[in-house]
């Protein structure tokens, strides 16, 4: 039976013990994707991918990302939300990969609102 | 939906919404008999009396946020066009276990897709959720139990991103090798 074996295990850990070790602070962003049918009809999981890659790279740990349901606004999917501590949530609508790097990068690393992608405030 | 990996995450982030602790999937790819399965079972509260009436009606839906409810309508779609089935069996308390069968060289049927990502996405978006998955191709077989993972890494929560990217990068390699 194919598993994942100890030492594949082994090797994950060693190379993810520097960064665990730093994930015990409080998160600071919050980062939602929209994941109902509607969501990962219009490419929600390449959009979480995408993050996910971006998350990898940037070295911070005080970042989250959970999933949620449909917000009821399925025409502007894959809708993504930003919530950085003491500012306002924003919602990004029609989301895509290089969109989220684009936010990923600009929004949540710099505090800059990407207004063209934006749906608009919680 | 384009690959049948992203009828699994949808229908997967139901059970999830249902409260489950425990998603279980398993794919069973049996060219040989010409057949496809999904299993997807969950340990949530089940489904009410009312959607189970008729699970796969789009207009009956537990959600609140739009009268529409399509997971289980498409994938259900999906089956059938591919001359298989949808079952769904659910039971108050105890979860819903979903069968879907699939022709497997029904001109109609999709791809399974890109999995990796599908259990990734999951086990990223949902730290308190358990996930197995097990992937059978003819004789072979490649599981990942999350449970597992989180008491050999002594990781609770795997949500590590470093982490993420090598499991996908991990269960994409074990996927192929099946084949």
């Amino acid at each position: 039976m194919a598993k994942l074996t100890i030492d594949d295990l082994k090797r994950i850990k060693e190379e993810t013990a520097k960064s665990t070790s730093l994930r015990e602070g409080a998160a600071n962003v919050k980062i939602t994707v929209h994941m109902g049918t509607c969501g990962i009809a219009a490419g929600a999981r390449e959009v979480m991918n995408a993050l996910m890659e971006e998350l990898a790279e940037s070295d911070r740990s005080d970042i989250r990302v959970v999933t949620s349901g449909c917000m009821g606004m399925c025409s502007s999917e894959p809708n993504v939300t930003v919530e950085l501590q003491d500012a306002e949530p924003i919602v990004y609508q029609k989301m895509e990969a290089n969109r989220m790097r684009q936010v990923f990068k600009r929004h949540v690393l710099l505090g800059e609102v990407q207004t063209d992608f934006a749906l608009g405030k919680m | 939906m384009r690959e049948l990996s992203l009828h699994i995450l949808d229908i997967a982030e139901n059970g999830i919404t249902a409260g489950a602790d425990c998603i279980q999937i398993l794919i069973n790819e049996a060219p040989d008999k010409d057949l496809l399965t999904i299993v997807i079972e969950d340990n949530g509260h089940g489904m009410p009396a009312e959607k189970l009436q008729k699970p796969t009606d789009p207009f009956i839906t537990t959600r609140t946020t739009r009268r529409v409810g399509l997971g289980l309508s498409l994938l259900a779609a999906a089956a059938d066009r591919c001359d298989g089935k949808l079952e769904i069996e659910t039971e108050a308390g105890r979860g819903t276990r979903i069968e879907a069968t699939f022709r497997y060289n029904h001109i109609d049927r999709a791809p399974v897709g890109d999995m990796a990502a599908t259990i990734t996405t999951l086990i990223m978006g949902n730290p308190q959720v358990d996930f197995v998955y097990t992937h059978i191709i003819d004789t072979k077989d490649f599981v990942l139990d999350t449970r597992e993972l989180k008491a050999d890494t002594q990781d609770q929560s795997l949500t590590d991103p470093v982490l993420i990217y090598h499991l996908t990068q991990s269960i994409r390699k074990s996927i192929e090798e099946l084949a």
